[in-house]
Parts: structure tokens; sequence; C-alpha cells
């Protein structure tokens, strides 16, 4: 095993920690899958309201790359489908008959198929989307073979979901999950754990991972991360990365021959009056997990963590790729004098404020911007939380110019907007630095592909 | 507070789109944000945001110019009425000096801000806090005699076409406070230079002592003196490193002192507003260059011991204050290192070498703020050929 201390980061002490019990979600019967989860989709349906559906039936598919399906994680009935603007599909409701019938899939040794197989069956069963690839952080392209795949079970962002005690019980799963995994790279199935705490034997006793352990302040725990220092992207290449909970869902998938989309969610944050774990599914609707556990009315629910998260209402669902809800305070209150007061309750990065000199105190951030959009002003910042070999202004100032040549010089293909989230907190000058990097890689994915 | 609140709130109404006042709606964010962090939200990207913000940020470079202010405005006075021939309390010295000073502040900070203002309605932004400390920057390095109306002319110069033509506060190629010195430097060089300016009072000269001399030690250097033959006003009275480095000596208004410079850089780099990589190199540069000079001295100039360079004229101040600009400075960490040993290097250079300009500092910094980007591009290209070089093998 080895060690990676990674120097450059930070982290954002929020309080609500999730405290480590779990309980089953509420019971309500609405889970979804949402296409806008996934860059660029176009969704063309399968289903009609009122359809029945099993666990693994599938929903719809990617109208470009038609093997590329996005299943059920519960059997039911499909109850509704959202659309937006243009008729935009927003999600697709299934309500569960609470029966949980499976699809049957193929089953077995993975190390007895072949890889072919091993690919149709991930995606016949609607596990495959799980499966993200580098460059560009979308749904991994089936007909490639990647240099390398990264799962991290450290997770260093706030508020974030402890894989150490997720994944404590699910060694059966996880390995053949990774057995998976390893028939589908042609070099090594990297896992990154989280060095500052004992690693527990789901990721020691794993067999064919390469595994690291991380220390340092986030990003540390980013896939992001780990692909800089083991395995830089070249241009051409590509790395796969998959979470690890997802893993499980593979490895029972091989195991039991069913699409088994369960997953543990950590409801936290400071509005949240018992942060903890739930087990529910994947695209448990928000409601079943959040009903009455909430603070006051003025809150943001996001699905994911605070810093890349999607915001969602009650009403919503769990995010395709998320395993944590995190719960903060809206900040649309103005504040006197803000700018000039010392503020005792304010975190930042920078010494203005006095939150470095109480390293161990928690906060309870809002969602209020803190100031207002300016010019790029203050140098090296962004810098100080990207532990990468990239320089980050210049990369981002390449997408806002589109100039294709320089974003690939500066090393476009290495990052996702996750890489570059805690530049959006950092910034004194507010730039959306995630969503200038985002534009950046549609551009890409459009001119280069 | 409330009320405060209440009556920005009912403003509002009018300045918004379709409102009367529609015209004024920059002018009305800037006092809005001044008493006010809006309540906007995050609607994109990171949920939460620091709590710091460029207001708080420009805000701490003026706190760390507080003490080269304080000192500037006591020194202004001692300077006059040492001139003068007069003894004074700390009081009368202060209070002279605040008289003198606080015009050139007052003058700066309308004529800037106003065309800020206009500009921002212009392009319908919110006003940048940059001219926050660019009003302040200009008063500290100007001679105290130079005329309000010339500071009013310099600042509309460095606004416009120093920053506004690039399209504002953090587009601008060189450092918009230099732009106004270098301004009235060329466009006014009799106001600007010589023996006389430096001590307010001594131009008309009216009630001088005889024998006195307003001469900075850089023009006594440049007129050939040697180290031990620096005075301080008058013939029998010699200046010493120490004088220099406190700062009653005559000069622009804040630059004289480095002990109250030094106060300000502790505070910016203890804050970490300002960048330790370029603030220290700079005196790093200077201090290199000045060796150099003793090592193949053959005038008096270059024998004058190096830290002399660090302490005389602007060196202190344009390290701590205007090289550190993080605008106009390179953008890379390794670039700001080799910009601030340039600025350093040049900076002593000029004074040493060219007898037209006794101080470098001004030049050279500016000098350095045009090869910035190019420092960049061969810093970031370096981190482009290696990941050349690394999809290659």
């Amino acid at each position: 095993m080895n060690n990676i201390k990674i120097n450059r980061g930070l982290n954002i002490k929020l309080k609500g920690i999730a405290e480590k019990t779990t309980s089953e979600a509420g019971t309500s019967a609405l889970f979804a899958i949402k296409p806008p989860d996934f860059e660029g989709l176009i969704p063309k349906l399968v289903v009609k309201v009122g359809h029945e559906v099993k666990a693994g039936s599938v929903l719809f598919y990617d109208k470009y790359k038609t093997e590329i399906k996005f299943t059920s994680p519960v059997s039911g009935k499909v109850a509704m489908i959202e659309r937006g603007e243009r008729r935009r599909i927003l999600a697709v409701v299934v309500e569960s008959d609470n029966k949980q019938e499976y699809e049957a899939f193929k089953q077995g040794d993975p190390s007895n198929m072949s890889r072919e197989d091993i690919v149709e069956n991930l995606l016949n069963s609607g596990v495959w989307p799980l499966i993200k690839q580098r460059p560009y952080g979308i749904i991994a392209k089936p007909d490639v073979t990647p240099k390398a795949i990264f799962i991290s079970a450290y997770d260093s962002a706030p508020l974030g979901v402890d894989y150490n005690y997720v994944l404590k019980n699910e060694s059966e799963m996880f390995q053949k999950g990774i057995d998976v995994l390893k028939q589908l790279t042609s070099g090594k199935v990297h896992l990154g754990v989280n060095g500052q705490e004992a690693i527990i034997d789901t990721f020691k006793n794993c067999k064919n991972v390469e595994l690291t352990a991380y220390s340092g302040s986030h990003p540390s725990g980013l896939v992001g991360t780990h692909i800089n220092r083991l395995c830089p992207i070249n241009k051409g290449e590509h790395v796969w990365q998959i979470n690890p909970q997802d893993v499980l869902i593979i490895g029972r998938l091989f195991a039991e021959g069913r699409f088994d989309a369960k997953r543990t969610i950590a409801l936290a944050g400071s509005e949240v009056e018992k942060p903890q774990y739930y087990t529910s599914m994947l695209g448990a609707s928000i409601d079943s997990i959040v009903s009455k556990a909430i603070k006051g009315e003025n809150v943001r629910i996001i699905s994911g963590n605070v810093l890349t998260g999607t915001k969602v209402c009650k009403k919503g669902y769990v995010g395709f790729y998320d395993a944590l809800i995190s719960v903060i305070p809206e900040g649309n209150h103005h504040q006197f004098f803000g700018w000039l007061t010392p503020n005792f309750h304010k975190f930042s990065m920078s010494k203005t404020y006095f939150s470095w000199l109480m390293p161990s105190k928690t906060y309870a951030l809002d969602t209020n911007f803190n100031g207002g959009h300016r010019a790029f002003v203050v140098s090296g910042q962004y810098e100080k939380v990207v532990p990468l070999d990239i320089y980050p202004v210049e990369l981002l100032k390449a997408c806002l110019v589109e100039d294709i040549d320089k974003m690939e010089q500066l090393g476009i293909y290495e990052v996702i907007e996750e890489d570059f989230a805690l530049c959006d907190y950092v910034c004194t000058s507010k730039q959306e630095t995630q969503d200038i990097l985002r534009k950046g890689l549609q551009l890409m994915i459009k001119e280069v592909g | 507070m409330k009320a405060i609140r209440k009556i920005l709130d009912n403003i509002k109404p009018h300045v918004q789109k379709g409102g009367k006042l529609h015209k004024f709606h920059s002018f009305y964010d800037a006092v809005e944000t001044l008493f006010f962090v809006p309540d906007h939200v995050t609607t994109k990207g990171a949920h939460i945001r620091d709590a710091i913000d460029l207001k708080r940020n420009m805000f701490m470079v003026v706190i760390a110019l507080i003490p080269a202010l304080l000192f500037g405005m006591w020194n202004v006075g001692y300077q006059h009425y040492m001139a003068t021939g007069q003894e004074g309390t700390l009081i009368e010295y202060f209070l002279h000096g605040l008289l003198k000073v606080l015009p050139i502040i007052i003058v700066s900070y309308v004529v800037g801000l106003g065309i800020e203002i206009v500009f921002a309605q212009m392009r319908g932004h919110e006003v940048n806090e940059g001219y926050f400390v660019t009003g302040m920057l200009i008063p500290l390095i100007v001679p105290v005699d130079t005329p309000l109306w010339m500071v009013a002319v310099a600042v509309v110069f460095a606004v416009i076409i120093g920053k506004e033509v690039f399209g504002g506060t953090g587009m601008n190629i060189f450092n918009p406070a230099l732009v106004a010195r270098a301004f009235l430097f060329f466009a006014y060089p009799s106001q600007m230079s010589g023996d006389k300016i430096w001590v307010n009072g001594l131009t008309e000269g009216q009630g001088i002592v005889d024998g006195f001399s307003g001469a900075t030690p850089m023009a006594q250097l440049t007129a050939g003196a040697s180290q031990n033959d620096l005075i301080l006003g008058f013939k029998n009275h010699a200046m010493s490193a120490y004088d220099m480095f406190m700062g009653w000596i005559p000069g622009s208004i804040g630059e004289t002192s480095t002990l109250a410079i030094i106060l300000g850089g502790a505070f910016l780099l203890y804050t970490g507003v300002a960048s330790w990589r370029v603030m220290l190199s700079v005196f790093a540069g200077g201090m290199i260059m000045g060796l150099i000079f003793n090592a193949f001295a053959v005038n008096a100039y270059m024998e004058i011991p190096a830290y002399y360079h660090l302490v005389m004229g602007g060196f202190a101040f344009g390290a701590v204050f205007m090289a550190t600009d993080p605008v106009t400075a390179s953008q890379t960490n390794t670039g700001k290192i080799i910009y601030g040993l340039l600025i350093g290097i040049v900076a002593v250079l000029i004074r040493v070498l060219n007898p037209a300009y006794p101080e470098g500092m001004m030049l050279a910094i500016l000098f350095m703020n045009t090869f910035a980007p190019l420092i960049d591009y061969y810093v970031v290209g370096a981190n482009i050929k290696k990941r050349l070089k690394r999809a290659k093998a």
C-alpha cells in the first residue's frame, strides 16, 4: 500500500456531520431516474405512465448511444414523467409496489466471462451509467478500454460520507464488484482510502486493486487528485471512475443476477435535527429521507455535497451518483457592514477573518454569495486549493475564450468540475469556476469528442 | 441599521430597470453594498462561498497603508517646521501635515470614484473596489506641494488611460497609482523633481532658514555625494541609514518611513492579501543588485552599502504596496519570484546608472508590469511542455 500526502487544499468544517447510525428510510414509494444527472444525455423514453416495471426494466435509453440504458431501481408502475422547458424530460418517476421483483440478468464469475459479456450485462441491467469516464466526466464509452479505473472510498468533501462506516460489512460484494471492474481495464483498478483513519478490512483485504491511502485536506479524496498523482491522463487516453457503493451494485449484479440498487445515503448539515445514515434505493425521493428531520423552512436541500451538489426541493429525488443529502440555511438576508465587521461566525480560507485561529470550530454556513461578481483580481488563491499539476486560472481563461488548443495544452482532459469546486468557494471575485469549466468541457465534447 | 435599510429599500424601486432613476443604479449599488452585504444567494456551482470579498480584501490594504499615512502626515509637518527653523510638538507637526495631506486624499477619492461610477454605469457593472486602494496610494506617492489640480488631472489620466480603457479593475496592465505618478513625473517635470519639492513651503521659500536643503538622499548621491556626505536638512547634520529607515527625511508623503511601511507589509503578509513571494523577492533583488554594484564599484553611488537602497526613496513602498498589486504582477507562483527579483534589480540599476531619474522604483515596476504576462507565458509554457512530453512517453 502506498501513502500519499496532499499538501494543498481546504477543509471546510460544517456543522451536522452524519452520525454513524443507520435507519430505514421512510415509506415514500416514489423513485426517479433524472436525465439531467447525465451530462449531454438526450433520453429516448421506452415506458409510458402506467406501465408496469420491475427493478432492472428499461425506462429510457441514450438517443445517440442506444446501448446505454437506464433502468428502474424498483418494481412497480411508472407514476409520472416530469417535463421542463421544451418538454425536456426532467425525471421518470416509478411508484414502488413494495414487492421488489427483479428482471433477471446474467450472473456468474467475472473471471470466466469475456469482456464483451461483462459489458453487455452491465449495459442491459442499467448499471453501466454508474461508471463515469475522464475526460469530461460523462458516462463511460462502452467501446473504449480505459488505462485504469479509479475508486475513491474517501469522501473528503464537507459533510462527506464515511465509507469506512458504510462499507464495513460489505467485503464480499465489494470484492465481486472489483473483480468485474478488473476485467474492464487494461491497467489497474486503483482504490483510494482515507489514510488518516484505520483502514477497514473491506479495503485492506481486497484483491485485484492497487490500494493507496491519502491524507490531507479536501480534495485529497477526489478521484481527480488521485488520477493526477498516479496515472495522469494524456490526450486520447481514458480513465474510468466509479463510486464505492456502486461497486457493490455491480457486485450484486454478477452475484445475484439482478439490479439491486440499494444505497446508503447520509443526511447531514446544520439544519438537520439528527444527521445520520439511511438505507434506501438509488433515486429515492428526498421526502422519504428528510421528512421531519429539518429545522425551519428557509433551508436549501442539496443532493450531494455543498460544493458540487444539486439544489433539490422536498419533492425532488436523490441524484443518480449521490450518496449524501446536505441541508444548509439559505443566506437570503442582508448583512450590515458584513465586509467590515470581524464576523467570528464566518469561515474563510484567508486570514482576513479569524476563522484560521479556530481550526477545530465547526460552522453553519449559509448560501449567501458573500459579495458581488468581479473580474479576476486576486491571484494565487486557486493554486492553494487545487493540488493538481495544472494552472487553474490559465485553464479557466482558456475555457472563457474557447481556445481549444490551449485548453488541451493546459490539461482539460484531466479535470472535471468537482476538482475546481473549492475554487468556487475561495474566489474573492466570486467567479463561477465550475460553470466556466463545464462550458469548456461541453465545447470539447462538441468539437473534439 | 434598520433605518438605513428602510431608506435603501424605499429608493430601490426607482433605480431598478424601468425606474425613473435607473441611470444611477450603479451608484445606488455601490452605496447599498457598502452598507450591506447583499442578500444574493448562490445559484450555480458551490452552494457555499468564502466570507471574503473584494471589498474586504481591498480594505485590508487600506488598513495596511495607515501607518505610512499617519507617519507621512507627521513627517510633512516635521520637515516644514525644520525648514522654517521652528520647534513644534508632535501634535503640531501632525496637524500641519494633516491639513496638507487631507485635501490631496479628498481630491484623489472624489475624482477617482466619480469616474469609476460613471464607467460602471456605462457598462452596467457594479462599481469595482479597486479604486479604494488606488485612491489612497496616489496621495502617498506624490510630493506634498503638488497642486491639487495636478492631482486631479493625474487621477483622471490614471483611471481612464491606466485602467478603464482596458476594461476596469482586474484587466489593467499597469498599476493605476503608478500611472498617475508617472504621468505627473513626465507631464510636470519641474514640479516633480529637484531639491525643493519634497518639503512643504520650500518652493515658495518664505521663512526658510538659510542653508536648509530639502534634497533627498538619492538626489544627493546622484549629484556625486558619498555615503558619508549625506545630509539631512543642514550641512552639519549627517543623514544615516537609521534616519532613512525611521523616515524623518524629505520625500513623497508616504514613502519615507521604511518602518511604517514594514508594519503595513507585515499586516498584508499576515492576512495573506499580498504575495510574500513578490514582496520578499523585490527586496532580495534590490539587495543583490546593490551587492553587485559594491563588488564592481567605480564611483561613490556604487559604493554605498546595498541595504541603503532598501531604505532610501520609494523602494520599500514600491515593494510592499505597488509590486504586490495582484492584477499587474505575475499570476503564477514561480513567475512572482522572477517578477519581484527583476523589479528590485532594475530599480537599483536605474537609480545608480541613470542620472536622469534619481528614483528607479516607479519605472522599474511599470517596466516589469509590461513583462509580467511574458514571465507567466514562459512559466505556464513549462507546464505545457511537461504535459506534451508525458503524452509522448
